[in-house]
């Protein structure tokens, strides 16, 4: 397999982006000669040092592409830095620009190289880290007006906020058309970061609009967020939030033990509906007038919500935890299921079942367009359970 | 599959009248001996016993098989309970001071027990405000021979009279003290009350005259038809109780100095200043100085507070002969069951003496020299050592069985008659024969492991296995104590079974496994030990091979500090008949065995603990594997038990918190009904009460967090499972061993098993075929393995013996996880997710037991359905079909809070179950609609009077009432040809039902004869010693007790 690196400072995607047809007419070449290790160097190692990109071009046998740390160091010594910090990055298939920076994202990057992997590197100190993550490429348009119009580009100095640890959307709010607007479903992806979920719950009371009026109700309550933690980082929920389900169910009438169980239960796609303490930060919907009062759709959640929902989250669940098995090969692999289940078959069945049922789904006809997003997602779920295995060194190959 | 979904859906009403057939969740009945018994009482006409305790319960024994169980609306200590002889009435008084009558009724053949109504005693009239309500507390009840009046004596000193079965106030009837005061000297009376009444005794040859003895001492003979003072006793001393003597010319009073006063009766003067002797039994006297005559002298307490203060003793005095019962928890009552015929010379001839102590129900036979203890057929004291684990075996082949009892018949030689010897054996039992043998193990903190025959309504002691003496431990028996006891004064006999005290507490047992066609059986403990055991018919000495197997595996880093292992016996140890230990492994390190698994085939036992598992070949005598589970980041798994002491006491006070929030919201109580189930609440609510003030806490929080790998105690083995099934291709079957883990680790191992020639020349191989990782990461409670028709693998031997179905190996096995969120369906070889059912998530329950249970259906024997049977922390069970997950019915069975009775839940392979209600008490649940096992009974009473009047109770007698909703009421459904059977057996029953009573009715008094009379006369002087024992902490009394 053939890597071409390069090394590329911020400002200069303009010349990537010139270099493009070039690279890809190397790549040609280089597909030619098979497995031939072969290093171009297009340094032009200029005089300041700012200024200039080089590639590098080279092979790595696919099936054992090695560590991380042990690419880095190939990275610096073919690239002669081998004291500067740099960020990798990688295109995926999609031509998102994601960062390497660990053995699973390296291990995901080379399976996914189509033979050639593209790989950039960026000095640390004046990283751009806005250019990673989705659309990077089809943004390079804007990237390029960018440097076309200096004034416009020059010196708003970006604040680094933190390393991406992560390329993955973290969470998200859901089902915005379904919902009234006091509430918020909150998606947390506790995948792939190591970062904890960090919050708590607790009982308390709330206040409920019935036909015969005010009346106080037990409730679920968010009661702390750990600071740094995921659902803090989101900040779609805060102290003291109603719980009100979780994923598409409703807590009211379970304790909160229950609530806690099913929280942990689903831990790994956490959807919970809340509402919001501070209702002034509610989604407004265009079709409704802003003097609708959110308290009188309170009372009239659609029934329809929790079914759609739980409909959607089976789709999901099915996908989100998939065992590994460790055959007497040594090989960790995915569970797989008798056969891939797509998101629409899906909905459609279920919409004639109760949401309650049963967990088990059917298999059907496989609609592998959609299931392909999902089915990368969980190669990334898989990772570090497979780095905790084999950290164990207790894997018995036979 | 699409189309499979949509028929499942249009095949509802077909399954839902199967469901109807399969499932039926009733709580049968309780086993054990009931917790904190406060009261008791025996009828000697109807030969049954009731037991009052203080969630206020009431329960009646008889014959093996004749249990009644009642409960009071108030949860209250029930304080006297007194029979109303022959007539199936029976008297409670609660501390409230409430007075309940019970009625045994017939329904279907069957007797209940029922409250039919309840009586409070108004204060006292005209003083009304100004009076205290202790004025009119009960202090004593005697119910007269002629069963239609009761006299209660007040702490006021009044005695007021109630018409029986009305309880309706016989308001000219009321003596109040000033009346006997008018004759009392005044030099007696010295300005001051009597006192409270402390007993009423009837005359026992003339109704209208009763004794009565108040707290000061003073006792009068008062005539009720001239309502005059005929006799008084003026004793000196504080009075504890009063007894006739049988020929009424004597009477016995008991002090509270520890001594009793017999006095005479006869007719010279209408005071009497000095009694005829005066006895204080263990005061500094000689033994020879007891009169020598036959008369048994029976009373509890009375010893010399300073010495003895701290023993519970019932001491029993015949002529020169004193046994000095010792106990080892607090009497609360006793009485004497004596055969109907009294001989020349006045004196009853007591067979045998009943005493309640608070922990166990000990009898004592009179008639044979040296008193021994009559083992009792039921209200075992299941606590005697607390208990650790239980299992249950089914359908225990007869062979096993008869070795089994002899065994226990030679451990103690009285087990066999003691149906024949028990003498408390009113009623018919006419529950069928249980249709196949049930043996239930229950493993103890000290060691212990107990066989209990569980096939029918009592549970009958049948062997007591003992495992400390292969060890050294650190109390030696203390025989020699004992022998040196033989000397002292007084002479103290132990009895009971009663010990809740564990030498060592690493002897206690953890789990227990056995197989019924071998007779093999491996019981694991505390400190890592695994024993092997084999059924010996003979008596053996032998040494005892001792293997370790280290499940560490060198794991660097780690140090275990928890208690040491257990340090065998060296050389040959004598082992009695019965189930002798022929290998012992002791897991390094020594933590508590988590799980084991046994299988004979193959001479195999699996055992896990929290850092590993190992594989043990008993035959060859080596250890075949040892795997260490432990996570490199566990600490926590290192520490041992005793420093958990910690994070105990918190958990335990968590569950506190949640209890307290759960009565705060006011949830619903769980399955209303079942007297049974009510007799938990009750137990659960005094419990609460009784728990310290509590003090306010802060909002409860709990932290979201998903598992992750380095969570504390993660290697955990949670269950071990042996299979013959396709582990590595679709092609050979062979034999596996799967583990699974608290952090949802599954390890499945391909066994190389040599044929049964070759054991003892190869050895036993295994590989490790796979790894599985639950993603959700909960502990893994259960696995097995399905056969291509999806039933469970049958156990070994089962199918060589034609006992079971072989399995069927063509089609494809599918394996079967249960962790404790969810349940999931693999196939095999090739492990791929086929159903699952996630249970927390959708529930927010998590499974604590799983069981695979197989349940007939009521309308065809034949079909019987596999399901998964799971019970949740939240005391739900749950059934679902196996192998495709759905649930079917869930029922609510333990309070949520009771956190040991889910914890000590146990399913049997037919639908029932078992789980304790208190450390003493196991209930019985069924969820089937077939098999159930409850007691059915006759109790044969003869009313004096008709009742129908004022009984309205007695209408359900006609089969007009609404069938009850308890368990009890539900016929049992045995086979198809059962209800025509018991029809049959039930008509002799119904002639005694108070419905043919009505039709009859009974001369009051014509057709009692003097046997009846003396009968009761000897239950009533029984009785009134029943308050006695209350207070006795403070005070020792002495209830004196003459035949």
């Amino acid at each position: 397999m053939i890597l071409l690196t390069k090394r590329v400072g911020i400002s200069y995607l303009l010349n990537l982006v010139c270099f493009k047809p070039w690279i890809q007419l190397d790549f040609k070449w280089l597909c030619n000669q098979g497995s031939l290790i072969d290093v171009r160097d297009k340094s032009s190692e200029c005089s300041g040092g700012a200024f200039g990109a080089e590639f590098r071009r080279f092979s790595l046998e696919r099936s054992k592409p090695g560590k991380f740390e042990e690419f880095y160091g190939l990275l610096q010594h073919v690239h002669k830095i081998p004291n500067v910090d740099v960020l990798v990055g990688y295109t995926d298939v999609h031509g998102d620009l994601l960062p390497i920076n660990n053995d699973d994202n390296y291990h995901k990057a080379v399976s996914t190289a189509n033979p050639l992997l593209r790989i950039f590197i960026q000095r640390k100190e004046d990283a751009d880290y806005s250019a990673f993550g989705t659309d990077t490429v089809t943004r390079k348009k804007n990237v390029l007006t960018n440097v076309l119009r200096p004034d416009n580009h020059k010196k708003k100095p970006h604040i680094v906020i933190s390393m991406p640890q992560d390329f993955r959307p973290v969470s998200s709010i859901i089902d915005v058309d379904i919902l009234p607007e006091t509430h918020r479903r909150v998606r947390l992806y506790k995948y792939g970061t190591d970062k904890p979920l960090g919050f708590y719950i607790r009982d308390g009371s709330s206040v409920r609009v019935t036909p015969h009026g005010l009346e106080k109700v037990p409730g679920i309550f968010i009661s702390r967020l750990v600071p740094g933690g995921l659902a803090q980082s989101t900040g779609l929920l805060a102290v003291n939030d109603e719980v009100l389900e979780v994923n598409g169910i409703e807590v009211s009438g379970k304790s909160l033990d229950q609530v806690t169980d099913m929280m942990i239960a689903n831990s790994r796609n956490l959807i919970i509906t809340v509402r919001p303490a501070n209702q002034r930060n509610n989604v407004v919907r265009n079709s409704r007038n802003s003097g609708s009062s959110g308290q009188s759709t309170e009372s009239s959640l659609p029934s329809s919500t929790p079914n759609i929902l739980a409909n959607f989250l089976q789709g999901e669940e099915e996908s989100d935890e998939e065992d590994i098995i460790i055959e007497d090969s040594g090989e960790p692999q995915q569970i797989p299921k008798a056969a891939p289940t797509s998101l629409e078959s899906l909905t459609q069945i279920d919409l004639l079942h109760e949401p309650t049922q049963n967990g088990f789904l059917p298999s059907s006809e496989v609609n592998l367009n959609h299931s392909a997003c999902n089915v990368s997602m969980e190669y990334e779920v898989q990772n570090p359970d497979r780095k905790s295995l084999e950290e164990d060194g207790t894997i018995i190959t036979l | 599959m699409m189309k499979f979904r949509f028929r499942r859906q249009g095949a509802e009403p077909h399954r839902e009248r199967l469901r109807h057939d399969l499932f039926a969740f009733s709580k049968t009945v309780e086993h054990g001996f009931p917790s904190q018994p406060s009261a008791l009482a025996y009828d000697p006409r109807l030969r049954v016993m009731a037991i009052g305790t203080k969630a206020g319960a009431v329960k009646l024994y008889g014959a093996p098989g004749v249990e009644l169980t009642g409960l009071h609306k108030e949860t209250a200590t029930v304080t006297q309970l007194h029979f109303l002889a022959g007539q199936g009435w029976l008297l409670s008084l609660l501390d409230d001071n409430s007075l309940h009558l019970w009625e045994i009724y017939q329904k279907e053949g069957c007797s209940h027990l029922e409250e039919t109504r309840s009586f409070g005693l108004p204060a006292r009239p005209g003083s009304g405000a100004v009076c205290s309500p202790s004025i009119t507390r009960v202090t004593v009840i005697l119910p007269m021979s002629s069963g239609t009046v009761a006299c209660l004596g007040t702490e006021g000193g009044a005695v007021y009279f109630l018409a029986l079965p009305a309880l309706v106030l016989l308001e000219d009837k009321t003596l109040f003290q000033d009346e006997i005061l008018q004759s009392v000297p005044d030099d007696y009376r010295c300005g001051k009350a009597l006192g409270p009444v402390e007993s009423i005794q009837e005359h026992p040859q003339d109704a209208g005259r009763l004794l009565i003895g108040y707290s000061r001492g003073l006792v009068a003979l008062w005539d009720q038809s001239t309502r005059t003072v005929q006799h008084l006793f003026l004793g000196n001393q504080q009075l504890e109780s009063l007894a006739w003597e049988h020929s009424g010319k004597n009477i016995v009073s008991s002090h509270s100095d520890g001594g009793y006063m017999v006095w005479a009766v006869g007719g010279s003067g209408q005071r009497t200043q000095q009694p005829i002797t005066a006895v204080i039994p263990y005061g500094a006297c000689d033994p020879s100085a007891f009169p020598h005559s036959n008369p048994f002298v029976i009373f509890s307490g009375g010893m010399p507070r300073a010495s003895y203060g701290d023993r519970h003793c019932v001491s029993v005095l015949q002529g020169r002969i004193l046994a000095t019962l010792e106990f080892t928890s607090r009497v609360i009552d006793f009485f004497t069951v004596q055969d109907p015929e009294v001989p020349e010379g006045g004196f009853e001839n007591p067979r045998a003496l009943v005493v309640l102590v608070e922990e166990e129900l000990v009898v004592i036979d009179l008639q044979t020299p040296g008193w021994p203890t009559i083992p009792a057929p039921y209200l075992a004291p299941l606590h005697s050592s607390a208990i650790t684990c239980s299992y249950h075996i089914s359908n225990v082949p007869l062979k096993l069985w008869e070795r089994i009892v002899s065994a226990g018949e030679q451990q103690s030689p009285r087990l066999s008659s003691a149906v024949s010897a028990w003498p408390i054996n009113g009623g018919k039992n006419l529950a069928q024969e249980p249709t196949q043998r049930g043996l239930l193990l229950t493993g103890h903190e000290d060691g212990t492991v107990r066989f209990w025959d569980a096939s029918g309504v009592s549970l009958k002691p049948l062997y007591k296995l003992g495992t400390a003496n292969i060890f050294q431990t650190d109390c030696e028996h203390n025989d020699s104590l004992n022998q040196a006891g033989e000397e002292e004064w007084p002479p103290f006999r132990k009895v009971g079974c009663f010990d809740p005290y564990s030498d060592d507490p690493r002897l206690g047992i953890q789990k227990i496994t056995l197989c019924k066609y071998t007779s093999k059986m491996v019981v694991a403990g505390t400190a890592g030990q695994v024993l092997v055991m084999e059924l010996n018919d003979d008596k053996s000495e032998h040494a005892v091979s001792v293997a370790t197997v280290d499940l560490l595996q060198d794991r660097e880093g780690f140090t275990w500090k928890g208690h040491d292992r257990l340090a065998p016996r060296n050389g040959p140890i004598a082992f009695a008949p019965g189930f002798q230990p022929s290998v012992l492994v002791q897991c390094v390190p020594p933590a508590a065995v988590t799980a084991i698994t046994l299988h004979s085939e193959w001479n195999l036992v699996a055992f896990g603990t929290s850092h590993g598992f190992g594989l043990f070949d008993y035959h060859r005598r080596n250890p075949v594997l040892a795997r260490c589970t432990l996570h490199p980041n566990d600490s926590l798994a290192m520490e041992g038990p005793l420093s958990r002491v910690k994070s105990l006491k918190k958990s335990l006070r968590q569950s506190f918190r949640r209890i307290r929030k759960s009565r705060v919201s006011g949830k619903k109580r769980l399955n209303a009904g079942s007297p049974s189930s009510k007799v938990q609440e009750a137990n659960a609510q005094l419990a609460e009460q009784a728990g310290p003030p509590e003090v306010e806490m802060t909002p409860v929080q709990r932290r979201i967090e998903p598992r992750s790998a380095d969570d504390s105690l993660s290697g955990v083995v949670r269950c071990l499972y042996f299979a013959d099934t396709f582990l590595r291709d679709a092609a050979h079957h062979g034999p596996t061993m799967w583990a699974g883990t608290n952090s949802g680790s599954v390890f499945a191992y391909a066994l190389e098993v040599p044929s049964q020639e070759k054991f003892s020349e190869r050895a036993v191989e295994a590989v490790l075929g796979k790894e599985i990782q639950l993603m959700h990461r909960a502990p893994v409670v259960a696995i097995a393995v399905l056969d291509g028709r999806g039933n469970p693998l049958p156990e070994p031997y089962e199918v060589s013996r034609d006992l079971a179905k072989a399995p069927d190996m063509q089609g494809s096995h599918s394996m079967l996880i249960s962790s404790e969120e969810q349940f999931k369906v693999f196939t095999l070889p090739k492990v791929s997710a086929k159903t699952k059912f996630k249970l927390t998530a959708h529930e927010g329950c998590r499974v604590r037991k799983v069981a695979l249970v197989s349940l007939a259906s009521t309308a065809a024997e034949e079909r019987v359905e596999n399901c998964l049977a799971c019970l949740t922390n939240l005391g739900d069970i749950h059934i679902f079909t196996v192998p495709a997950l759905r649930p079917q019915v869930h029922y609510s069975c333990i309070r949520k809070e009771d956190i040991s009775g889910i914890a000590s839940c146990v399913f049997t392979k037919h639908g029932q179950g078992f789980y304790l209600i208190s450390p003493s008490e196991f209930e019985r649940f069924s969820l089937s609609a077939r098999n159930v096992t409850e007691p059915l009974c006759c109790l044969e009473v003869s009313r004096l009077q008709d009742t129908s009047s004022v009984t309205p109770k007695v209408q359900q007698a006609n089969g007009t009432h609404v069938p009850h909703s308890s368990g009890i009421s539900i016929p049992p459904h045995g086979s198809p040809g059962s209800p025509e059977e018991r029809q049959a057996t039930f008509s002799p029953g119904s002639v005694d039902s108070p419905n043919s009573s009505m039709e009859n009715p009974l001369d009051t008094t014509g057709d009692i004869t003097v046997e009846e009379v003396k009968d009761f006369l000897a239950s009533s002087e029984e009785v009134e010693r029943n308050m006695r024992n209350a207070s006795e902490d403070e005070v020792r009394p002495a209830g004196i007790f003459i035949k």
